[in-house]
């Protein structure tokens, strides 16, 4: 195999790997935060150390910012290989579809034609802006 | 004249909420959006950085633009969490993106840089997106009755419902 096409396979399997981090941690950052409930009222009610113990105590919000940094390193090790003018773009757009399958599934979120729509083209958006 | 009373101020109420909220998200996408380009513009100052010469980390530690994008980074991750404990993740991500296009509208208006076709495009393909978004509630009503999820749907799922609850004299004002 060319040097060329195994930098290809490594760039393209990286931004996979960093999309994929990325959307692990954004279902599980979501899931962790909708367990704690809206932030504003339990601020209201009992303080700025409840809300802070209740986040930074719930496991699945570990769990997210664990996979957050996985997806941050997995960016650094594209750019290693890739171009970033590719790398930025493919992986952002990338991130906010399959952010809106897994939202779909995982959170039951109600994902209707305006939703698909929007993700769609911020994602097409997105990609025009950083590319 | 309690029951007349309450629709004006569960309008006020309404709008204060929403203000609110609305507030949080702007912060989401400028937040997002300064803080990667000021660390953009750092590490552009700064260089490439390798783990065999792990110094030029603290150097662009000490770097006033990254310093500066990782605290603009913090408040993102703030106001994102935020926002996702009464909203949904796919009404949160598309709204953070309007970020990117104020950061392409500063280039061309305040810095006077040339912003290509395509990124005008890219702006009015996300602008139309967010607006998709907007049209949509915030949050998915839950089946769950835990307390969070009630004061969830109260404030943000179902305006609608609270409008009949706020004019029958059920809403808590």
């Amino acid at each position: 195999m060319s040097q060329q096409s195994i930098s290809f396979i490594y760039t393209w399997a990286s931004i996979l790997a960093m999309a994929l981090a990325s959307i692990i941690g954004d279902v599980l950052l979501s899931r962790a935060m909708r367990q704690v409930g809206d932030v504003n009222d339990l601020w209201r009610r009992s303080g700025t150390w409840a809300v802070l113990r209740q986040t930074l105590g719930n496991p699945t919000f570990s769990a997210g910012v664990l996979a957050m940094a996985l997806s941050f390193f997995s960016l650094l090790f594209s750019l290693s290989w890739g171009d970033v003018s590719l790398v930025g773009p493919a992986a952002a757009s990338l991130t906010f579809i399959g952010n809106a399958f897994a939202a779909k599934i995982f959170l039951h979120e109600k994902v209707d034609h305006r939703r698909w729509m929007a993700a769609v083209l911020v994602a097409a958006g997105v990609a025009l802006l950083a590319g | 004249m309690r029951r007349s009373g309450l629709p004006f101020q569960f309008f006020l109420f309404e709008r204060q909420v929403n203000f609110r909220k609305y507030l949080v998200l702007a912060g989401v996408a400028i937040f997002a959006a300064t803080g990667d380009a000021m660390l953009s513009q750092g590490m552009k100052q700064t260089g490439s950085i390798s783990l065999d010469h792990l110094t030029t980390l603290i150097t662009a530690l000490l770097n006033p633009f990254v310093a500066t994008g990782i605290v603009l980074l913090v408040g993102f991750f703030a106001t994102y969490l935020n926002a996702l404990s009464w909203a949904d993740l796919t009404y949160v991500l598309p709204a953070s993106s309007l970020g990117y296009v104020l950061l392409a509208l500063i280039a061309r208006f305040g810095l006077h840089e040339h912003v290509s076709l395509s990124r005008w495009l890219g702006i009015a393909l996300i602008s139309i997106g967010v607006g998709f978004v907007a049209a949509t509630p915030a949050a998915t009503p839950r089946e769950d009755s835990s307390p969070a999820a009630a004061s969830r749907s109260e404030s943000v799922a179902d305006p609608a419902e609270e409008r009949r609850r706020a004019v029958s004299g059920e809403a808590e004002l």
